[in-house]
C-alpha cells in the first residue's frame, strides 16, 4: 500500500498553487482532480491577474498546468473524490476509480454550478440545457433561448446571447433583476430580451433536444418555446465527500487562517472554503498557505 | 496511414482547446470544425452525437464526446 505525506484534492488556482508548493518543499503527494484550471478555465477575459494585465481563463489555466507540471508531479486527472475518511493516523481517500491513503490532506476542490433540480434537467443536460453560455452560447445562433437566473452570471449569459440568439428570455425567480447596474442597462437596450420576474422554471421540456420549459408565475404557468436553456443560478461548493469536515451553512468548509479546519492534517483553500472573497488570486494565495501549513504540520507530526 | 480526425468545437469552450492541444502535442493532423453560428457544422454534430455539448471528435467515425484522454489515445493507436 503506497502511503503519501500529501493528496490534494483539485487542481484549480488553490489545487495547483499548493501542488507548486508542496513540490518545493519535496513533499511526496499526489494530485487528484476532476478537471484542471476548475472555473477558472471556464472564465472569459482575467483582467485582474496580477502579472498578467490580460488574459483568457483557458489560456491562464493552461499557464497554471504547466508551472504544476514541471515538478512532475503525479496527477490523477478526471478522477472524482467520493469519500474521505480518517483511519487512525491516516486518510483514505476514495474515487470513482481508486483508493488513496496519505497523513495530511488538502481540500482545493473549489465550486460547481448548482443545479435547478426539475424535471427535465438531467435528461437534456448537453441536449440544449447547458451551465456554460461562454463554451455553448455558440450553438444557439438564431435560437431561442431562455437564461435561469437574475445575478451577474445570468446576466452575463444573457448579454453574450443577444449578439447571438433569436430571442432571450430571463427566469428570474426574484421581484427584480440583480446584478450590476451597467449590465442590467445593456439588457434594456437589447431589443431581444424578455424578462419574467418572480418566476419558476417547473419543467424542460422536449423530445431528444430541448424544445421548451413551463415556467410560474403569479399570473399562472406558461410554455416557452425555446431550444436553448442556460443555468446561472449560483455555485455550490464541492464538499459533500469530506462528511465529517466542518462547515457553514452554505456547505463551505471552515477554516482558520492557517487553512486548518477542525479536523488535524486536512486543510482547505479556495472557493471551496469559507473564505471571505472568491477570486483567482485570493485562492492561489490560499493554495500557498494551506501547502505551507500542511508541511509543518507534517514536519512537527515527523510520521 | 494517418486516420482522419475531426474536431466539432467553439473558440470559447476550454475542454475544445485542452483537446486541440493534445491533438497538436501528439502530431496529429486534424480538421477543427468551429460550429458557432454555422448551423449545418451544428446539425451534423447534433446528428452524430446526439447532443450539443463541444468537444466532439470524429475519428474515423468513431464519435467521441468531450475530451476523453483515452477513448482518443485507443482510437488513434497511440
Amino acid at each position: 500500500m503506497q502511503i503519501y505525506d500529501l493528496i490534494i484534492i483539485g487542481a484549480g488556482p488553490a489545487g495547483i498553487t499548493a501542488s507548486v508548493y508542496a513540490a518545493r518543499k519535496k513533499i511526496n503527494f499526489l494530485v487528484i482532480s476532476l478537471d484542471i484550471g476548475g472555473q477558472a478555465a471556464w472564465s472569459g477575459d482575467i483582467e485582474n491577474y496580477t502579472g498578467y494585465q490580460f488574459i483568457t481563463g483557458p489560456e491562464l489555466a493552461q499557464k497554471f498546468q504547466e508551472h504544476m507540471l514541471k515538478y512532475n508531479t503525479v496527477l490523477k486527472e478526471k478522477e472524482e473524490v467520493r469519500e474521505l475518511k480518517k483511519n487512525g493516523d491516516l486518510f483514505s481517500i476514495k474515487t470513482n476509480k481508486a483508493e488513496y491513503y496519505s497523513r495530511s490532506v488538502i481540500i482545493a476542490s473549489g465550486k460547481k454550478s448548482r443545479e435547478l433540480g426539475v424535471p427535465g434537467e438531467v435528461e437534456f443536460k448537453n441536449r440544449g440545457l447547458t451551465y456554460c453560455a461562454t463554451c455553448d452560447g455558440p450553438l444557439f445562433s438564431a435560437k431561442n433561448v431562455a437564461v435561469i437566473g437574475g445575478g451577474n452570471s445570468a446576466l452575463d449569459a444573457a448579454l453574450q446571447l443577444v449578439k447571438i440568439a433569436k430571442q432571450v428570455y430571463i427566469i428570474n425567480n426574484t421581484s427584480a433583476l440583480g446584478g450590476d447596474a451597467i449590465m442590467r442597462q445593456k439588457l434594456q437596450e437589447a431589443a431581444n430580451v424578455t424578462v419574467f420576474n418572480g418566476a419558476q422554471v417547473i419543467s424542460v421540456t422536449g423530445d431528444k433536444f430541448v424544445s421548451g420549459i413551463k415556467i410560474k408565475d403569479n399570473s399562472g404557468t406558461r410554455d416557452l418555446s425555446l431550444q436553448g436553456v442556460f443555468v446561472e443560478i449560483g455555485l455550490v461548493p464541492n464538499s459533500e465527500f469530506a462528511g465529517d469536515v466542518g462547515k457553514n451553512s452554505k456547505n463551505e468548509i471552515k477554516i482558520n487562517l492557517r487553512n486548518e479546519t477542525n479536523i488535524p492534517g486536512v486543510f482547505a483553500a479556495g472557493d471551496v472554503t469559507d473564505v471571505p472573497e472568491k477570486q483567482i488570486i485570493i485562492a492561489a494565495g490560499e493554495g500557498s498557505k494551506a501547502a505551507l501549513s500542511a508541511s509543518r504540520y507534517l514536519a512537527i507530526n515527523k510520521f | 496511414m494517418a486516420k482522419s480526425v475531426k474536431i466539432y468545437s467553439t473558440p470559447t469552450c476550454p475542454w475544445c482547446i485542452r483537446a486541440k492541444q493534445f491533438l497538436k502535442e501528439n502530431n496529429v493532423e486534424f480538421q477543427n470544425i468551429d460550429v458557432s453560428g454555422d448551423q449545418q457544422a451544428i446539425d451534423e454534430l447534433m446528428q452524430k452525437s446526439g447532443q450539443m455539448g463541444v468537444p466532439v471528435l470524429d475519428i474515423e467515425g468513431e464519435i467521441i464526446v468531450g475530451f476523453d484522454r483515452e477513448r482518443i489515445k485507443i482510437a488513434l493507436g497511440l
